[in-house]
């Protein structure tokens, strides 16, 4: 009942299709910059936040570097507080693992957190498929999965439609799946509240299997901690006989004093708030109160393979705040549905390829969705340094295609091929002696007819034919000087005479 | 231990983990996490923090606590949890309710385990005078009862207090979402109102 990602085409021609959206545009700079501004308020009043960003990466760097030991610490504690852990390596793994504790109990529908993991292996999907009906208690995934869309924003999933649109969505599909909306239903985000409220309602109240994710894993104390603002989160982990939560490997902090930065940079960060409305922990089975049968599934599904990755290791940090998808000019513009997979945004582009490769062309086309301008890197509350590892992934890119026979489609074969050439000129001192007297002419020419100047006076060419346009088209192209490096040298014996 | 698909599925994650860090130092150095300068007046502070969020806070003195909460009340149906030391009449005492049975209820109090200041928090560790999670999550309306003397700076503060074996509900205003449009609105699923009774001697 909801869509899906796969055979999504690569970033080029899904951004050209949403930037032809101006309604989606206009959806997206307001969330966006309503969300910025919240959050660089919230951040302004935390005096050595610089610090605090220093802490919180170190918790998640040092988890991540002893990463084997800190899981078999988790998993004990988990079992001593009478949990059951179980492990899978993918999300076929995972998936079946949920749908049997689910089965088991004659459960022909599980309610669901919000949850960033269970999205990743199409959880709902296979439940689906199983006969279990998956139901999104959060607000915004209630309004995606309600109008068979696709998330678009890891905080705000919804952020791409409107109270409108909402409404229509509300109005034509609530009653098929349970209470419809009410018939005076407005498009006040209250009202549409409100709605949900009583909508879920039944639902929360009925449920026998609670499925949820987990922001962090504490492993010496084998506590799971869900954030959350509405309420849902609570409703799913306390209400159900069980709860069933699916946890990436790399949500592990070492001990509980280290849930100390996360939580100060969390929601700042993701909400714009001092604090988010509700922080759940529990570390097992509390007997007489909540689920009395407690799961805990460790998924690596990729995870294992970016940890591989010097450069990229770093990217597990995430704690998916969504602060990188709020800043990024490319995001703002074309929307989270163009990346493809439900981690959008710069995290996105760094996390998809290091979790499956860039074999397929979709996935190695997200390194390149990036000006590289750093606003990322800016607002991290872990401080990943997102250029840098976006300019490691696009070196994977050109590593893994390099034996291509045919440079790969889309728009970088043109480059590949003038690199090809490049490469050819300059491996050979006398070809780069031809290809330089070449270029001094060329620089001569523009430097006298050019009409375009670059800040400094340096004359620039204007609009190159061929396949060069796609080049000039967007950026200035400087006259090459008049004389190499090597004409200057022979001329003056290094500057001697 | 597994019961499901992947018995091996351990030993494997496990295996790739190790390989995958093979070569890596294991050492970090973690700096310490920033704490602000010591205050005075935490309980102001707590008190306009909580506020922000556009939940109700009543000041009050031991004498007259029951009398405020009783207020707070109003007329409403009302469950407490066990060993809450104060007496509302026509109180529900939590014996294992159940959802239904709290969907019908109005109103809840309690007290907290601990109140931040710097972020308006309350922290409930749901023991005696704070009752079962669910009692706090059905009902509309949460009064919730904080001693001046258990209110702390920050966040590092609260953490160093509460005891993680124990299920721990931060409560941060009443229930609240912005998936629409960014648009705050406060009572989705939680209580929609919360009223926090701060009492001082």
């Amino acid at each position: 009942m909801s869509g899906t990602f796969v055979g999504m085409p690569a970033f080029p021609t899904a951004a050209r299709a949403a930037l032809g959206d101006t309604q989606l545009r206009r959806n997206l700079a307001h969330a966006t910059h309503t969300i910025r501004d919240k959050r660089a308020r919230v951040v302004a009043e935390v005096e050595d936040w610089e610090e605090l960003r220093l802490a919180g990466a170190g918790v998640k760097e040092a988890a991540l570097r002893d990463l084997a030991t800190h899981l078999e610490t988790l998993e004990a504690a988990l079992t001593r507080a009478g949990a059951t852990v179980h492990w899978a390596r993918d999300a076929e793994e995972a998936c079946a693992i949920v749908a049997a504790i689910a089965k088991r109990h004659g459960a022909d529908e599980v309610v669901k957190v919000k949850s960033m993991a269970t999205q990743e292996i199409g959880l709902n999907e296979a439940l689906e498929a199983v006969g279990i009906a998956a139901w999104e208690t959060d607000l915004a995934e209630l309004i995606v999965q309600l109008g068979e869309d696709l998330p678009s924003h890891i905080l705000v999933p919804a952020i791409h439609r409107n109270r409108a649109e909402v409404r229509e969505i509300f109005r034509r599909r609530m009653g098929a799946v349970g209470r419809p909306a009410p018939d005076d239903l407005t498009d006040e985000p209250a009202v549409l509240a409100g709605a949900a409220r009583e909508h879920l309602r039944e639902k929360f109240l009925r449920a026998k299997v609670g499925v949820s994710g987990a922001n962090f894993a504490v492993a010496d104390t084998g506590t799971l901690v869900v954030v959350e603002s509405e309420g849902n989160g609570r409703m799913c982990l306390t209400l159900p006989e069980v709860l069933v939560s699916v946890v990436g490997i790399e949500k592990v902090v070492a001990t509980w004093s280290d849930l100390d930065p996360m939580l100060r940079l969390l929601p700042r960060s993701s909400t714009g708030e001092r604090m988010n409305p509700y922080t759940s922990t529990w570390s097992g089975v509390t007997p007489g109160d909540g689920p009395q049968e407690v799961h805990v599934v460790l998924l690596d599904n990729g995870r294992t393979r970016a940890l591989a990755d010097d450069v990229g290791r770093q990217a597990l940090r995430c704690i998916r705040c969504s602060a990188c998808l709020n800043v990024c000019p490319v995001y703002e513009r074309v929307g989270g549905h163009a990346y493809g997979s439900v981690y959008p945004g710069p995290i996105g582009a760094i996390l998809n390829p290091l979790l499956r490769g860039v074999s397929d062309e979709q996935t190695a086309s997200l390194p390149y969705a990036s000006s590289l301008c750093g606003a990322c890197f800016e607002v991290c509350p872990v401080r990943i340094d997102i250029p840098s590892v976006l300019v490691d992934q696009r070196a994977a890119v050109v590593d893994a295609h390099r034996g291509d026979r045919i440079p790969r489609r889309g728009s970088h074969w043109q480059e590949a091929v003038a690199m090809r050439a490049a490469a050819w000129t300059f491996s050979d001192a006398r070809r780069l002696g031809w290809a330089e007297r070449a270029s001094g002419l060329a620089g001569r020419v523009l430097g006298r007819f050019s009409r375009t100047t670059l800040p400094g006076g340096r004359a620039a060419a204007g609009r190159l034919p061929g396949p060069g346009a796609a080049w000039t088209g967007a950026r200035d192209l400087p006259a090459p000087p008049p004389e190499s490096f090597r004409e200057w040298w022979d001329r003056t014996d290094g500057g001697r005479s | 231990m597994t019961s499901t698909p992947g018995g091996g599925a351990r030993d494997e994650v496990l295996g790739r983990v190790r390989s995958a860090l093979s070569g890596v130092s294991p050492a970090v150095e973690v700096p310490p996490a920033p704490r602000a300068a010591a205050r005075d007046d935490l309980v102001d502070l707590f008190t306009e923090r909580v506020e922000d969020y556009r939940a109700v806070v009543t000041a009050t003195t031991r004498a007259d606590l029951a009398d405020v909460v009783a207020r707070a009340v109003g007329a409403a149906t009302v469950v407490v949890p066990a060993g809450l030391d104060l007496d509302i009449p026509g109180a529900v005492v939590d014996d294992g309710l159940t959802a239904a049975e709290l969907d019908a209820i109005d109103c809840v109090v309690t007290r907290a385990a601990v109140g931040i200041a710097e972020t308006g928090t309350i922290v409930l560790d749901h023991g005696p005078g704070q009752g079962r999670r669910i009692i706090t999550l059905v009902p509309d309306r949460h009064v919730c009862i904080v001693d001046a003397a258990q209110v702390v700076a920050d966040v590092p503060d609260a953490i160093e207090l509460l005891d993680p074996a124990r299920p721990l509900t931060w409560v941060s205003g009443p229930s609240a979402t912005s998936d629409i449009e960014l648009d705050r609105v406060e009572g989705v699923h939680g209580p929609r109102t919360l009223h926090v009774v701060l009492v001082a001697d």
